[in-house]
Parts: structure tokens; sequence; C-alpha cells
């Protein structure tokens, strides 16, 4: 008896525990925007100085890898569900597991890269 | 055999009338992958509104059109709509709400709540004219 949960028991979590990662940020930040900005337009000093700041760069770090993981989840469930053919399914799966992977790489590299001027 | 391959299919989509809880799952759906094809192009923005202050007015300048503010609606209304719907999701998951008639209801709510988001996003992005 394996300790691990089954293949299908973790990706139910992960789905969930992203979900519910993303929805906070978005409330969290969502609302941060709102007030702290109020409807002004926003200058690149002020916009770059937000992003830089380590709680705010870790914060959206982690919010782009829920995202990634969210999406390889549900697109991997859809093409499962909807590809019937062998070799097209792996074809797809491979090229949306590739393209979610460089979109993680290419995210934190711009954000990792920002400095406050 | 013949009995069983002559036996008429009715799958045509479009002309089963759909439950209300079979609609917000293909919603669920449609919203996500749609999302999840949006998400280059998203990281491309980001990137650019950090790049340069002449790239951040770029992307100001390009959120600022009527076609993106449009497309934000969308966007808006589809993660709205994918939001309440996972939330539903969620909620039957821990089997509360699933006998029929409660979970039309729910599924009902979901359509309205997401409707709901989707009409303040366009009254503020495209007749208040505030920006993104």
């Amino acid at each position: 008896m394996s300790w691990r949960p089954s293949a299908g028991i973790r990706n139910w979590l992960v789905q969930r525990l992203s979900a519910i990662y993303i929805t906070l940020f978005l409330i969290v930040f969502g609302f941060k925007a709102i007030g702290v900005w109020g409807g002004e337009p926003v200058s690149y000093e002020v916009w770059r100085a937000w992003v830089s700041h380590p709680v705010t760069n870790i914060a959206l770090i982690l919010f782009i890898f829920a995202l990634l993981l969210h999406a390889w989840v549900g697109i991997r469930d859809v093409i499962m569900d909807y590809v019937k053919s062998v070799p097209l399914r792996y074809i797809m799966l491979i090229s949306f597991g590739l393209s979610f992977i460089s979109m993680a790489l290419w995210t934190l590299r711009t954000l990792l890269l920002v400095t406050p001027i | 055999m013949s009995l069983t391959e002559n036996r008429p299919v009715f799958l045509n989509l479009f002309r089963i009338r759909q439950p209300v809880s079979a609609v917000v799952s293909i919603l669920h759906r449609i919203s996500g992958i749609l999302m999840v094809l949006a998400l280059p192009g998203l990281i491309y923005l980001l990137q650019t509104s950090l790049s340069s202050p002449e790239g951040f007015s770029q992307v100001v300048a390009l959120l600022d059109g009527q076609i993106a503010r449009l497309f934000a609606v969308l966007m808006i209304w589809m993660l709205a709509h994918h939001l309440f719907a996972g939330i539903r999701f969620l909620i039957l998951d821990f089997d509360v709400g699933l006998t029929k008639s409660v979970s039309s209801k729910t599924a009902w709510f979901v359509h309205v709540c997401a409707a709901v988001v989707a009409a303040i996003a366009a009254w503020a992005l495209l007749f208040s004219g505030a920006s993104l």
C-alpha cells in the first residue's frame, strides 16, 4: 500500500487548492489595487515599484504557478474527455504541457528581473 | 445484431434541451479553455508593461482602446462565470445541493451572478469611461 494519494485525488486537490489561492489573490490584490490607486492613472514608476515589492513579487509568482497548475489539470481533463485519438491526445498534452512550462519560466524571468527604479 | 445497429441515435447537441446545470458545466469548460488561450497574450502585456516607460505607455494605450475594453468585459464575464461555477462544484463535491431541484436553482444562481458581474464591468468599462 502506498501512502501517496492516487493521481486522481492529487489532481482533484491541486485543482481545488490552486483555485482557492487564485481567488484569494484576485480578491486581495484586486481590492488593494482599487483602494490604493482608486481609478487614478497609474504611472510606470508606481507600477514597477508595486510589482518589484517582495511581497507582491512573490505573491504574483505563486499566482502564475497556481494559475498554470490549475490550467494544466483543467486542460488535461478536457483533452482526455474529448480527444479520442491516442496520438493526437498525446501531441496535444505534450504541446500544452511544454507551453505551460515555458509560460511559467517566462513569467518567472519577467517578474524576478523587475527592480524598483 | 441489426436490431442494435439500427437503433436511432439522437445526439444532436443543438437540438437536445440541456438542463441548466449542463449549461453551467459546459460554460465552465469553454471559459476555462478561452482563458488559457488568453494567457500568453496577458503575460506578454505584463512583460511589455514592465520593460520600459515606452512599453508601459504602449500597454496603457492598447488597454484604453474600445476593442480591448470589449475583450476585458468578456474576460471578466468568463472569469466570474468560471469562479461562481467552480464554487458551486466545490460545494457539490461536499455532497451539498445534489438534488435536482436545488442543483438547478444553484445553476441559475451561477448564471445570474456572472451576468451581474459582467453587466457591472460593461457599465464601468464601456459606458462610464473608466480606464482599466
